[in-house]
Formats: structure tokens, sequence, C-alpha cells
């Protein structure tokens, strides 16, 4: 993974404190991962794994404080950006990368209108006149194929419909153009037949401009359609890193597998119980010695508890961070579930 | 919009009548005998009532009596003092001072109570934020005339940088210490107020995306942060404006300035109605016309509130 100045974006072993003294929590302890351009990396994991926190220092909008970046790298076309100057930072934001976020309505300020919010980018970064970037605003809103856009520009948030606010979301953060778009979440507030025209759209409007994108989710269904390669989260931590079919097909990690097994299934008997996975994330103040997810592992062992498993090649660009990684991606795809291993 | 100020505006009528109704009612209905103690020691002579009871027309019914005053009022006329000078001409003359020392008392409240809050809101903890904390929280506890009566006694009488008693038809700078001193409260309440939203907004999700689209600090503070802090903060004002327009009885009796405040005190004391009654009429309504603005100014700050 080191070859130097290749990837779109690379992330390596980034560490992110909040909070001082006794409940200093680790928030990132050395997560990696890179996205090169035109592919979609998904980011999986559970609410607090550090999916948002990962993103949001790659952007540059991390809180700090209560945020503490402690170490490692992110790298942007081969060029370090952490301690890079400030001013050159905010000049990549929106330029090279953007991000979108989950609630569109609180991320857009209630009391300008939408237009307002798009054209400030192309009038404070393009140097745009008003009127100018008022018409680019509202040809911003038609690629996203918002109705009226013209009428609409004009609207303000609370005027649109969940779908249509995320779709605005989306023309602000393209705006400029950029190389890498970060969707924290772009589908979690809307129900599901918007999810699947955001998430199209989201693709193709990818695939036309040959950005990458870094999804992040805890959604396997969203996922599974536009995915090139997943990345799973667990407590800071990249736990398991692969192209999308050979994750639902050979899960490396019991996290992921887990993860996996909790999705209601459509064949599930009607009234069977639901599949969660066993316990709570650990608090990030008091990590669990060892790999983290042992206290829920159904198949932990001595090992377990006192090693901490680095993330590994299984081969055929397949990582995990588990013991015995090799013996989960060897079993069957028919596989018991984590649930009956655990009522056996 | 032009509904909802339509309907607003024909709101104030019944508001108008009922405030004024009760005013009228309490004043003039308050004792038995409105001649009881007008004429000093010795009873009214029979003729001074008979042209007052003439002119007030006392022999009718209560509401009878309003609605004839209200006639008159509605023509120009607010009716004479007890001494026979026209109320209106005693109102013209007070009410361009109150005016005056009304828009000071707000400008210097608006201006160093948002720029103090503003301030300490982006710092965050530190020196400034508890000086700013500490000196409203001072300013708050201090009864109006103790912070007149020390700068009067401070600035006037030792320093002598100011005079002690404001002259007629002040000029701007004659009202500066005053209308501090009358906005004092309000600008430490302004302060906070700005500090608290402020923060508030700091952490806001749409901040968080402004920023996110590589605008300059100076935009998200000046544009994203701010039009959201300030909202709350101009309704105050603007309600304290239509209260400071009321007068101010402390502030003008410390430094004797000759406003609306002194003069509706001075009316009461001496149970002149037809003044008293005057000046609370012309006080609602410009107390309901500065709600009125208040409100639509809220809508056009806040497009969220939709009138309609």
């Amino acid at each position: 993974m080191t070859v130097a100045a290749s990837h779109l974006l690379e992330v390596e072993d980034l560490h992110v404190e909040f909070g001082q003294g006794r409940d200093t929590a680790s928030v990132l302890n050395g997560v990696g991962y890179h996205v090169d351009e035109g592919e979609t990396l998904a980011v999986l994991g559970e609410s607090g794994s550090g999916k948002s926190v990962t993103a949001q220092t790659v952007m540059g909008i991390l809180d700090t404080p209560p945020g503490r970046i402690t170490g490692g790298s992110v790298r942007f076309r081969g060029e370090e950006l952490l301690g890079a100057d400030p001013e050159r930072r905010r000049m990549l934001r929106g330029e090279s990368m953007a991000m979108i976020f989950q609630d569109a309505l609180s991320a857009l300020n209630p009391v300008y209108s939408v237009g307002f919010q798009i054209a400030e980018q192309f009038r404070f970064r393009r140097g745009m006149s008003r009127k100018d970037a008022m018409a680019r605003a509202a040809e911003m809103l038609d690629l996203v194929r918002i109705p009226n856009a013209k009428q609409r520009v004009r609207e303000y948030p609370h005027q649109f419909s969940g779908g249509m606010r995320q779709r605005a979301m989306i023309a602000m953060s393209l705006a400029l153009d950029p190389e890498l778009l970060i969707a924290d979440e772009p589908t979690t507030a809307l129900d599901v037949t918007v999810q699947a025209q955001i998430m199209e759209l989201l693709d193709e409007l990818r695939r036309e401009r040959g950005m990458g994108l870094i999804l992040i989710t805890h959604d396997l269904g969203v996922v599974a359609e536009v995915a090139d390669r997943i990345a799973v989260m667990y407590a800071g931590r990249i736990v398991e890193h692969t192209d999308a079919a050979t994750l639902y097909a050979h899960p490396g990690h019991p996290y992921t597998r887990g993860l996996m097994d909790s999705v209601p299934r459509v064949d599930d008997v009607a009234g069977a119980a639901l599949r969660p996975i066993p316990g709570l994330p650990p608090s990030l103040s008091a990590i669990p010695p060892g790999c983290p997810f042992h206290p829920r592992c159904a198949h932990a062992e001595d090992v377990c508890a006192a090693e901490v498993p680095l993330l590994r090649e299984l081969g055929g660009d397949h990582q995990a961070a588990c013991h015995f990684a090799e013996r989960f991606v060897a079993e069957d795809p028919d596989r018991p579930t984590t649930h009956e291993v655990v009522s056996r | 919009m032009g509904r909802y100020t339509l309907r607003r505006l024909l709101q104030l009528i019944p508001v108008f009548l009922g405030s004024t109704f009760i005013v009228y009612a309490l004043v003039w209905g308050l004792s038995d005998d409105p001649f009881a103690g007008k004429c000093g020691q010795r009873a009214c002579s029979p003729a001074y009532i008979a042209v007052m009871t003439e002119r007030y027309n006392l022999d009718d019914n209560i509401v009878v009596q309003y609605l004839k005053y209200l006639g008159a009022l509605f023509t120009g006329d607010f009716g004479q003092t007890a001494s026979g000078t026209e109320v209106a001409d005693v109102i013209a003359n007070a009410y361009p001072t109150t005016i005056k020392l009304a828009i000071v008392a707000l400008v210097i409240e608006a201006v160093i109570g948002i720029l103090a809050g503003i301030v300490s809101g982006l710092r965050g903890r530190g020196f400034v934020d508890s000086l700013v904390l500490v000196s409203t929280l001072f300013l708050i506890s201090l009864p109006v005339f103790v912070t007149g009566l020390v700068l009067k006694q401070v600035l006037g009488v030792e320093l002598g940088i100011i005079r002690t008693s404001v002259p007629n038809d002040p000029s701007i700078a004659d009202l500066i210490v005053p209308g501090f001193v009358l906005g004092s409260l309000s600008m430490a309440y302004v302060a906070r107020l700005t500090r608290t939203s402020l923060i508030e907004n700091t952490r806001a999700d749409y901040v968080r995306t402004a920023v996110a689209k590589g605008l300059s600090r100076r935009r998200v503070v000046g544009v994203h942060m701010l039009r959201n802090s300030l909202i709350a903060v101009v309704t105050f004002l603007g309600t304290d404006l239509g209260a400071l327009m009321g007068g101010a009885i402390v502030t003008e009796g410390v430094f004797n300035i000759r406003g609306i405040g002194g003069l509706v005190f001075k009316g009461i004391l001496q149970q002149d109605t037809a003044t008293v009654v005057g000046i609370v009429v012309l006080l609602v309504i410009v107390y309901l016309i500065a709600n009125l603005v208040v409100d639509l100014l809220y809508a056009v700050l806040d497009p969220r509130i939709r009138y309609d």
C-alpha cells in the first residue's frame, strides 16, 4: 500500500482522540483506506465506529477541540493534508473534495434560499456576479433533476421535500466540480423509494464526472448495488476491506458476518427472531484489549483477548483484521448464522 | 405578507379600543368625585364644575364619555390639561426628547451589546468571555437609578465631563450618558443573548456545511452564523424600542430630562386626567406599532415564518 501519489485519496494509520485525561476517547485507532478516481468506496459500520470522524478529518472540518488528530496521514493526490496550511485546505474544499451530509434540512441554512447557498461558491470561489452565480445555481439544480429549477432556486430549504433537499445538497457539493465526493449517510433520513433515486443519482454523477466517491453508511442494502469496494469499520479501525462481491460471499471477519446476518431477510418466516449482533460497541474510552470485537464475538478464543489482530492480506485484495480470518473465508456461503453459533 | 400585515393592522383596532378604554375608565372613574382636591383646600366653584362637566361630558355614562373623547381624539383634539394648556402641545414639546433618548439608548445597547456578545461568543472561554459575563451580570444586578446617580455624580459632579442637568431640547451628545444608563440593562441582555445564540449556532450543521463548501471564515461567521443568531436579538431590540418610547421615569428624573415619562408621572400625581389619558393613548399606539414592526421584521429575517 505504499504506491505513492497514485491514489486520489489515501488515508493512512489515522488516529483521532476526543476529550482529556481519563475521559479520552480513542475514536480513530489507525484507520486507513484509499479511493481512486471514478470508483466508489463504501465505509460500513455501526454508529460511533468512526466513519464520519474519518470523513471530517479528510475534509478538514473536524471540530478541534474537542477532537485531536494524534497521528497518521491524509494524502490527496500525494499531497499531505494533515498539518497543511489552513488556507490551502480551504481551497481544496469544494474545489477538490466536497461532502454531503445525512440530514439535508439541518445541513442547509434555513434563512437563505437554496440558490443563494449554491451561488455562494460561484461568487466567492469563482468571482462570479450575483446574477450569473444564481443562473449557474439553477443549472446545478437542473443537473440533479429538480423540476422547475429556475423558480425553485429562489425557494428556501423548508419549502423543499426531503428528497429534493438532498438533491439540492448534492448540487451544492458538485458546484465546483470536485474530484472526490464524500457522502455521509446521504439516504438515511429519506424513505426507501427516495433513497433509491438518490443513490442512483449519485452513482450516475460519479460515472459522468469520474469522481471518487466515499459512501459512508450503515445500510448494507445501499452498499451492495453501488460500491466497488467496501471497508468495514469497528471501534475506530478498518476490520475488513475487499470488493463487494467477495465481502458478501466470503466475509473474513465475524463482525462483517454479524452485520450481514442482522439484516432481516425476505425469506425469513414471519415472526422469526431478529438476529442482532449480541452486546454493544465498546466505549471508546475503554476499548477492550486484544481484538476490540472479542467480547461480542461468538468465535472468540484466548488469543483474541490478548493480541490485537492486524489488518492482513488474505489474497485477492481482501484484508481482514481477525486471527481466524482464513477459516471464515473458507467456510461455505450457506454457513450457519452468528446467531445459530451462539445458541449452540 | 400583505394580507398578514393587513390582518395585523385590523387586530390593532380591538386592542387599541380595549386598552384605551381601560385606561380611560380607570383614570376618570377611579374616584366618585372627579373634583375632589382639584381646587386646593376649598371645594371647586360650581362654575368650574359646570365648565369641566360640560367639557368632559361627565354627566354621561362612562362608555358614552369615552366614545365622545375618542371622537374628539380622532379630530386631533387631545383635550386640555388641568391648567388649560392643550395636551397635544404638551406632548409635542416632550415627545421629541423621549424619542431622541430612546434612539440613543437603543443604538448604544444594540452596538455595544451585539459587539460584546459576538466577541465573547466567538472567542470561547477566556478573558474576554469572562469580562463580558461578569460586567453584564454587574449591570443586570444594578438598579437603573443607581447606575444613573453614580454616573451623574462621577462624570457630572466630580469630573465635570457632562452636565448634571440636561437642557431643554437636548442635543444627541447631551443624551449619551442618560441613554447609556437607560439602555444599560437591555445592553447586558443583548450581549448575553447574542453570545448564547452564537455559541448554539457554532455547532449547527449548516455552519459545518458552509465550512465544507470552502467559504472563508469571515463569510461563515458573518453571513451564516450571524444572521441566524441575530433573529432573537433583533426581536428583543424591537420590543425594547417600544418600551423605550414609553418614556423613562427614572432616567428622566435623574438627569432632569423633560420627556414623556416625567410628564405622565407628574400627571398621575396631580390627577391631571386629560394629560394622563392623552399620553397613555399615544403610548399604546406607539407600542402596538413597534410590536407590529417587530413581527414583520421577524418574517423578513426568518423565511420559515410565513405569514399568509
